[in-house]
């Protein structure tokens, strides 16, 4: 009996809610109120943002471009259960699109959490930030979520901790995730119109019942808006989520951009749309296709001049631990953490975050001093190069190892992060190898030279034939003045005949995300 | 008495586990059982059967047709 007060949770209905969404006020893409022109950016330094926002962004490798390269995250699974149901979204298995890693991981408790976070911490120095991201919705699991932000915020202080939710129960806790101490939430936002939700969303699970069509996208829709604003109100930094499924909300995704920013989101972060039919998700099995490169990247351009866009998202597992791009999770297991002796040594962490941030600084000089050469040239030629890195703003990685690539756009204006191409995990042998190459080579088909620390004969003359410049005299140095300064000699090569300029075609995203842990 | 969860289709996700509001529904061998004497179909408590509403898997939660409707109190 008593059990229906202290168990069902959803409270506020939702009519109530659009009506305070209208009511929204115009506060630009600050969360804070400070004083001064801040344009709010994923790759801004400090320059550009106000002291505290920079404070709680500088070392989140979600939420600053430039900081993903030095510090790692890690996520926890202890919300397994969601209340709502996506069409690219098959619950039994790793969702590619949200951080879940369905029946392949494990669940924890939040005690087992605690400890996992705190062995990472010891062994993984550069990690900052605990997320909480699923296999479910984390605001649907909320006394798992919340014991374990508790247990970890007063075993490790210094870690940062975010969540990251699709936003229907999101107006009820609000005040919870405040007195968390969470200063990052993300929110997963891909319409406002409901016509469009209604192809997105089968069913919601909303006061005690199950709302599907228009309705449960309007409710939806409502209530993470909603929710938005008051964590905005309150000084908690939210990044948006949308997924871009192409003919369905890619053109709207300009709209979701404006209501996000309005309501004052600190980025928004366009994802593809993950849907090999094995997944069994609706979209996969309905031969709903993700967006290519090209259209991917046309649109985060088109909603740039709103507000400031990520584009370095892995999509990453809701049991992911590192470097974004890289899986140490294996090396985390409950069993090995269990029998691991844990120290927690702040003052280790202290010292090794302050040399990474004299090397952050180091390498932003020295790109600065590149560019500064490079804006003599004037040219209109721009182009996309790909890098293969580690981490460490480095140039660090052998072309045949690599999993991944970091892509970016150079004009004399500079170089723009454009995104990172995952590539199948290396298959080793005969034919396999073939595979794997041509792989890579419609990964960064677009791109006009890619940047390795080693690279073997073969491969190397298959991209000079696919026209990618294979680029390793910069071996082990870093990347934003590597590419900088090969643009440089690239539009001096073009100046003088040598060679021509040529536009390239498009690339694909790879539709699997990785299930296991390699 | 009547509804039951198929446990080959259950993802032990927990969803329906903290909604029943006769606390019938719980955790053996790595997936969600409800207890039949517990379970009242949520009448008297919901419109619709909690567990059903939010259960990720159709029809993973179903009548078990082997038993009794459940009967509320006159
Ligand atoms: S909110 Fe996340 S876990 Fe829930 S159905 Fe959608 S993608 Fe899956
Ligand atoms: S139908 Fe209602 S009472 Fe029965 S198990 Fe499901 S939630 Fe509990
Ligand atoms: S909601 Fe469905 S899938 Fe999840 S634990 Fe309950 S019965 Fe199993």
């Amino acid at each position: 009996m008593n059990a229906v007060v202290g168990r069902g949770k959803c409270a506020k209905a939702a009519v109530g809610a659009s009506k305070m969404v209208q009511a929204a006020e115009h506060k630009g893409c600050r969360t804070s109120s400070n004083s001064g022109q801040a344009s709010c950016g994923s790759r801004a330094g400090q320059a550009d943002l106000p002291t505290e926002i920079w404070e709680k962004v500088k070392s989140h490798p979600c939420y600053s471009e430039e900081a993903h390269h030095h510090y790692a995250r890690m996520h926890v699974a202890v919300a397994p259960a969601c209340n709502i149901q996506c069409n690219y979204c098959n619950r039994k298995y790793d969702c590619a699109n949200e951080s879940r890693p369905g029946v392949v991981s494990e669940k924890l408790t939040p005690e087992q959490a605690v400890k996992k976070a705190l062995a990472v911490a010891a062994t993984i120095p550069q990690m900052t930030v605990l997320g909480i991201a699923g296999p479910g919705d984390p605001l649907a699991n909320p006394e798992k979520t919340f014991k374990t932000f508790e247990l970890v915020a007063k075993a490790a202080p210094d870690i940062k901790l975010c969540l990251s939710t699709n936003g229907l129960s999101l107006p009820d806790y609000v005040d919870v995730i405040a007195k968390s101490k969470v200063d990052h939430v993300t929110i997963t936002i891909n319409m406002i119109d409901p016509e469009i939700g209604a192809k997105i969303y089968p069913w919601i699970f909303f006061n005690h019942r199950r709302y599907t069509g228009l309705d449960a996208a309007r409710v939806l829709a409502d209530r993470q808006l909603l929710g938005l604003e008051m964590l905005s109100e309150r000084g908690i930094l939210c990044k948006v989520n949308s997924v871009m499924i192409p003919h369905i909300n890619d053109g709207h995704l300009v709209e979701v951009n404006k209501a996000v920013k309005s309501r004052g989101a600190f980025l928004h972060n366009i994802m593809p749309l993950i849907s090999a039919p094995e997944y069994g998700t609706v979209f996969g099995l309905n031969g709903q296709r993700g967006p290519t490169a090209q259209e991917l990247k046309a649109l985060q351009d088109a909603c740039e001049g709103e507000m400031n866009m990520m584009r370095h998202c892995r999509q990453c597992r809701a049991d992911a631990v590192g470097l974004l791009g890289e899986d140490r999770s294996a090396e985390f297991t409950t069993d090995r953490v269990m029998k691991m002796d844990v120290k927690y040594d702040l003052e280790m962490r202290k010292a090794y975050q302050d040399r990474v941030e004299d090397e952050r600084a180091a390498k932003a000089a020295a790109s600065k001093e590149e560019l500064g050469e490079l804006a003599g040239a004037a040219s209109e030629i721009s182009l996309l190069v790909a890098v293969a890195t580690k981490g460490s703003g480095l140039i660090n990685e052998h072309f045949g190892h690599a999993r991944e690539f970091q892509v970016y756009e150079l004009s004399t204006s500079g170089t723009k992060f454009v995104g990172h191409r995952r590539v199948d995990v290396y298959c080793q042998g005969g034919d396999g190898e073939k595979d794997r190459l041509s792989t890579i080579i419609r990964g960064i088909n677009d791109c006009h030279a890619v940047f390795v620390a080693k690279i073997g004969g073969s491969p190397k003359s298959n991209l000079i034939k696919a026209g990618i410049e294979p680029v390793d005299q910069y071996a082990h140095e870093l990347f934003e003045k590597s590419v900088i300064s090969w643009f440089r000699s690239y539009l001096d090569r073009v100046k003088s005949g040598e060679i021509q300029h040529v536009k390239r075609g498009d690339a694909s995203i790879r539709q699997k995300a990785v299930i296991s842990a390699a | 008495m009547p509804f039951k969860i198929i446990a080959s289709q259950c993802t032990s996700c927990s969803a329906c586990e903290p909604l029943c509001p006769n606390v019938a529904i719980s955790e053996k061998a790595g997936s969600f059982v409800i207890e039949p004497a517990k379970c009242t179909e949520c009448i008297g408590y919901f419109d619709e059967p909690q567990c059903v509403a939010a259960c990720p898997v159709d029809n993973t939660c179903v009548v078990d047709t082997s038993l009794a409707r459940y009967q509320a109190p006159a």
